[in-house]
């Protein structure tokens, strides 16, 4: 049933049950908020009225009232801009800052912080309200995720991403009163919780209280020292984002653009991950062809999302078993630049950096994982920045990013095809698995490489796919509360499913805690998405199995795919973790 | 507070209450008000043990604990001594009573004394205004506590005799 109301003399009907907030918003009348949001594709619902800057007024309320979370009447009359509401939400923001950190120009967020641009609309010019500031600690523990608890405002979206979305459930609202403040279990460091550093508490943080671990320092203390021998590789989620750091819009496609800033920023070779992507599918579709035909255990999980893996350590530890051994694609890429490619170049691996730009946070943490290194000393991948750092290096050297001149990357780990651009969507890995998996058991060729069932923003995704004789039951999965839902029913028994892909991110990397912030947009994300089915379709080649450099790494280096030296390179092992 | 069981008893006790339990995830505070009864107070490592039985982030089971006054994460004494800090207590004098306290047990509100016989916590109105100020000790009310010689006698009570 509609109910009709008034909102600053607009006459509106609109559903009940609805906020006076989202009502408001169909009339495109924007009332200022911190902590509410709501991401449908999602199922995140970020409503708990604490930060009580969307209040507005109400004909015959004494007070005013919180419009996030005040459900629509029949006959109401709001206002949003009166002078009472209006400096009441000024004073809401007041009492923030009053106990917030004043280091904006200083700040991570600086530019991209909600509370900064609210105080800026709201034309805060100075701060009415002294009083007690909170001391916390800096948790700097983790390789990924740095946690600053003074500058939170306790709106507990990133609460609400981990326990509802993402069911980790690493934070909590610790405390009462003043004291509040959103911790992890028993204070302890993220480095010793269960948190896999998916990253999406930064993505939604209205705040610089959560941000990536910068090492965009680390990168230029590399590139400028003349013994190292500096590589770099993209992943495919980067390149449909990078331009929104330069005023372009979502999904535009910057491969080339990307390609010549990294040259310019001084490194010596600019690869891709898309070909490791390559020989991800290699690998990934060998290996399940190799579990169907000697009985191994089904279903075949993919292994390329760090925070996934993370998640199933922790919360599934009795299967560790059933995912993929493959090491994520930038980790295999890492390992043949430092073989491989070392040997190739006649290069002595120690003086190779390999950098990764990721849409991803949690690429750091694995990068510093001791199984993914040849020895102590050798890294696969030395330093992984996510786009948002990449985007701050292009500006810091001053590169007018929009007038470059497209270039092409680095023969021979840089080539690539249209099966591995798609990975960085949901979906994507298992339509190029099933490219390369078709031909290689059939023998024929296939007509028709899109898999559109597997697209989209669904949860869950199921197809049936019959190739020679036998029905391959698939199913794609982002957001780790959707894979918790299909592992449960796993570890019962309850599925029989051949392969599943899994990413920790909704959507797919493309919307990784990494990428630039998309402020509660989620159209952005499809953006991206189309951006990297266009790239695909533009590709000469589209399946993975006829990457030339693909075909000749193999004949020249690794023998047969799934054998032993891309067993001893290309796989890895994981290790049973602790649920807190 | 329990008698002299072992730790191992302690957590047997808990899990079998646990197990009793038909909804688990909705009884987190009766669970925690047991575990507390048991073990005196809420340690990180019985919370955790919670969180894994019940199925819910120990996160989540550290924020409710954190919130509620009645629990506490550090151990307590063996007596638990309680000043009613409610507004008739206040006004006839429950702020000189619970300075008198601590300067007879040498210890803080919040605090628990060295060798773990007495700990000094406050609480709002136990319904026993007429005998205001009152201290409770080990869930007995004490009235009208003005004197310091009445409360050292009410504490000598529960010192064991030497």
């Amino acid at each position: 049933m509609d109910i009709q109301l008034t909102i600053n003399d607009i006459s509106l009907k609109v559903p009940e049950g609805m906020s006076i907030l989202d009502a408001a918003r169909t009339i495109n009348i924007d009332i200022p908020t911190l902590c509410y949001l709501k991401l449908n594709e999602m199922h995140y619902n970020n409503n708990i009225a604490s930060c009580r800057v969307c209040v507005v007024e109400i004909e015959g309320r004494r007070n005013l009232a919180s419009s996030c979370s005040t459900p629509v009447s029949s006959g109401m009359v709001v206002r949003t801009d009166s002078l009472r509401a209006i400096q009441a939400r000024r004073a809401m923001v007041e009492l923030l800052l009053s106990d917030h950190p004043k280091s904006c120009l200083t700040c991570a967020k600086n530019q991209d912080c909600d509370l900064q641009s609210l105080a800026s609309e709201l034309g805060v010019r100075h701060i009415s309200y002294e009083g007690e500031e909170s001391e916390f600690e800096i948790d700097k523990s983790s390789s990924s995720i740095v946690r600053d608890p003074n500058k939170c405002i306790r709106c507990r979206r990133c609460e609400t991403m981990c326990n509802e979305v993402q069911t980790v459930g690493v934070y909590s609202a610790v405390g009462r009163g003043f004291e509040t403040v959103v911790k992890t279990a028993f204070d302890l460091p993220l480095s010793q919780t269960a948190c896999t550093f998916c990253g999406q508490c930064i993505a939604v943080c209205p705040t610089g209280a959560l941000t990536e671990l910068d090492q965009v320092d680390k990168v230029w203390k590399a590139l400028n020292d003349p013994d190292q021998f500096v590589v770099v590789q993209t992943a495919p989620a980067v390149r449909v984002a990078l331009g929104e750091g330069f005023g372009l819009e979502p999904g535009t496609i910057v491969t080339g653009k990307m390609v010549a800033a990294l040259r310019r920023l001084g490194f010596d070779r600019v690869f891709d991950t898309d070909f490791a992507a390559d020989l991800t599918i290699m690998e990934e579709a060998t290996e399940l062809v190799h579990r169907i035909q000697h009985g191994g255990r089904l279903p075949l999980l993919t292994s390329c999302c760090p925070a996934w893996v993370k998640f199933f350590e922790h919360q599934f530890p009795d299967l560790l078993d059933i995912p993929s051994t493959c090491k994520s694609p930038h980790e295999m890429l890492g390992v043949l630049i430092k073989s491989y490619y070392a040997r190739t170049l006649g290069i002595d691996p120690k003086s190779i950096t390999v950098v990764s730009v990721m849409p991803c946070v949690a690429k750091k943490y694995e990068a510093a994982r001791p199984e993914l290194a040849q020895g102590a000393e050798t890294a696969d991948v030395d330093i992984v920045i996510t786009t948002r750092e990449l985007i701050r290096m292009i500006r810091e050297a001053s590169i007018h990013f929009d007038h470059l001149k497209e270039q092409e990357f680095d023969h021979p780990l840089g080539e690539s095809t249209g099966a591995s651009v798609i990975f960085g969507a949901t979906g994507g890995v298992l339509e190029a698995a099933l490219r390369t998996a078709y031909e290689v058991l059939t023998g024929e060729t296939l007509e028709k490489v899109e898999f559109e069932v597997l697209r989209g923003m669904e949860g869950l995704k199921e197809a049936v796919i019959p190739i020679s004789g036998r029905d391959y039951r698939a199913a794609v999965i982002h957001g780790l509360g959707n894979a918790r839902t299909v592992l449960e029913k796993i570890r019962a028994g309850e599925s029989n499913y051949d392969v599943i892909e899994i990413m920790a991110c909704p959507g797919g990397c493309i919307g990784g805690g990494g990428q630039p912030y998309h402020h509660g947009n989620l159209e952005i994300l499809s953006e991206r998405a189309q951006g990297l089915y266009r790239e695909d379709r533009a590709k000469p080649l589209r399946k993975s199995h006829e990457n030339p450099a693909i075909i000749g790494l193999y004949k020249d280096y690794l023998g047969e795919p799934y054998g032993e030296r891309a067993h001893k390179l290309l796989h890895t092992s994981y290790v049973a973790r602790k649920k807190i | 507070m329990c008698d002299s069981a072992s730790p191992n008893q302690f957590a047997q006790k808990l899990d079998s209450y646990i197990d009793s339990l038909t909804h688990k995830k909705e009884n987190l505070i009766g669970v925690l008000h047991y575990a507390q009864e048991i073990y005196g107070y809420l340690p990180d490592n019985v919370q955790w043990h919670i969180a894994q039985r019940l199925d819910i982030p120990s996160a989540t089971v550290y924020g409710v604990v954190s919130f509620y006054s009645f629990f506490t994460m550090i151990p307590r004494g063996e007596h638990v001594v309680n000043v009613c800090t409610g507004t008739a207590c206040f006004v006839r004098g429950a702020e000189k009573l619970k300075e008198e306290l601590e300067n007879q047990l040498k210890i803080k509100a919040g605090e628990t004394t060295p060798d773990n016989l007495f700990t000094l916590e406050t609480l709002r109105c136990v319904g026993a205004c007429g005998l205001a100020p009152v201290m409770i000790v080990d869930g007995e009310v004490h009235g009208r506590m003005h004197e310091a010689q009445d409360i050292n006698e009410v504490l000598a009570k529960y010192r064991p005799e030497s």
